[in-house]
């Protein structure tokens, strides 16, 4: 019995970094997400690309257990985001339009926050390395209101990582910065999404989200309506391919 | 167990040090509760045939409206930023967030009462020492807070936040605000432990009421 059950489990494919099915979600009357299946392996890194209001938001809420989904089901790690909502945020480090930083505390008072909510064991050698990562060791003990929005960004992604997590869900993590700001965070992204990290990215940067990509999704009035693999695109007609799902 | 206590510490500690910062919360509630006490005192001349009658009154009127101001602010460092989703992202219960935000509004509400109350005392000719007083409220600040906690989550999003908070929490805290009132009477007129024995009861029990609804409903307030 037990040679069996060892079988069983040799057999069981590893779960996907992140599943859904038939992920839908409505607000009132209206469907943001009208049943969305999805895969992305470990270490894989998919991009999302729509038009304003296509769910992508709602998307990335629903995996990281901000919302509940009306309909579907999803798991991250082999988790489900209903029932082990807990043991799916251990997992995750969401950066979003929003910082979720606190404007009268510090940025390691933030941080510090953030790390005793995770746990993080020896939290002021990470604290440390995590502020150096996005380049602000200098501003460690300023509050948050009084730095620039793309320090804030760089703050933002810091407190994402400050727990290791092995999948980041990206909402359009360049958005509202200058261009200086914005090739700044795409180098400290490079940098974080090395290794064997999973990534779920939204962006409307298609040179940006193509770089980055082994796989792309197009999302369309809360369908998926395009998925391939990056190397089977030719990067170049990409937004011709984008134009005629999206029109 | 621990592990729960140290989330509700941490949101508790950072509401703290937030409310430390910024100061404008509690400048402007004392303001209110005190402004409150002074018009009472030149309204009702101070003497022994009045006082058992409004001055407990006058005290839960400074108290809870001051409370209800304060309340409105639980989730403003919330709302900033988005801070709401950060927390709802952190890996634990929904009801740990709860927790901690109640331990703040708790704290903000026996602060007030602190400084309040032996104002109230002295401008009423009134002991400073009564114990029993402070016994009571704790137990209504308790219930204030778990009362107030989740409806200030509730009407955070909302365009009508300041005018909402008080229309739902009033109503539900009428109990609590009626026992703390009618104990408070009995305490400056003196009486025993004995008699003021049932209105204890009340709030012990509406207390833990809220703190259980309030606990299991939280989920369903943050996420909807």
């Amino acid at each position: 019995m037990r040679l069996r059950a060892m079988n069983d489990t040799a057999h069981t494919p590893p779960p996907r970094a992140i599943e859904a099915q038939g992920l839908a979600r409505s607000f009132g009357g209206r469907r943001a997400l009208a049943g969305v299946d999805l895969g992305v392996g470990h270490g894989e890194c998919l991009t999302v690309f729509g038009p304003n209001g296509a769910g992508k938001t709602t998307l990335i809420k629903l995996l990281a257990t901000l919302c509940r989904p009306s309909a579907g089901r999803a798991w991250v790690d082999g988790m489900d985001i209903r029932s082990q909502s807990v043991e799916v945020r251990r997992r995750l480090g969401v950066v979003t339009h929003s910082t979720y930083l606190y404007n009268e505390l510090t940025v390691s008072e933030n941080l510090r926050f953030y790390g005793r909510m995770y746990r993080i064991p020896d939290m002021e050698q990470r604290i440390r390395e995590v502020v150096s990562q996005v380049r602000l060791e200098s501003r460690i003990h300023d509050r948050v209101g009084t730095l620039s929005h793309g320090m804030q960004k760089r703050v933002s992604i810091a407190r994402a990582v400050l727990h290791n997590p092995s999948i980041l869900l990206l909402d359009e993590p360049e958005s509202g910065l200058d261009l200086h700001a914005a090739l700044m965070m795409r180098d400290i992204l490079d940098t974080m999404n090395s290794g064997d990290r999973t990534v779920v990215m939204t962006t409307h940067n298609m040179e940006r989200g193509l770089a980055i990509a082994d796989h792309v999704a197009i999302l369309h009035r809360g369908r998926i309506v395009y998925h391939a693999p990056k190397r089977e695109i030719e990067v170049s007609g990409f937004q011709g391919i984008y134009s005629q799902h999206t029109s | 167990m621990r592990e729960t206590f140290i989330s509700i510490f941490a949101i508790f500690w950072k509401d703290i040090l937030s409310g430390l910062r910024t100061k404008e919360i509690l400048t402007s509630v004392l303001v209110f509760g005190l402004l409150v006490l002074v018009i009472f005192n030149f309204a009702f001349e101070p003497g022994a045939g009045i006082r058992e009658s409004v001055a407990p009154g006058i005290l839960w009127v400074a108290l809870v409206f001051a409370g209800v101001l304060g309340l409105n602010r639980t989730f403003d460092p919330e709302k900033e930023n988005s801070c709401i989703e950060g927390l709802m992202l952190c890996p634990v219960e929904r009801h740990v967030i709860y927790w901690g935000k109640l331990a703040s509004s708790l704290t903000f509400m026996l602060m007030v009462a602190v400084i309040i109350t032996p104002i109230f005392l002295a401008l009423f000719d009134l002991p400073l020492f009564l114990p029993r007083l402070a016994l009571i409220i704790a137990l209504a600040s308790l219930g204030f807070s778990a009362i107030g906690s989740l409806f200030s989550a509730l009407s955070v999003g909302t365009r009508a936040r300041d005018l909402l908070l008080p229309i739902l929490f009033l109503p539900v805290a009428v109990p609590i605000i009626i026992a703390a009132v009618e104990s408070t009477g009995l305490i400056l007129e003196g009486r025993p432990w004995g008699d003021m024995w049932t209105w204890l009861q009340i709030m012990i029990a509406f207390d833990i009421i809220f703190l259980v609804i309030s606990t299991l409903v939280f989920e369903f307030v943050v996420e909807e």
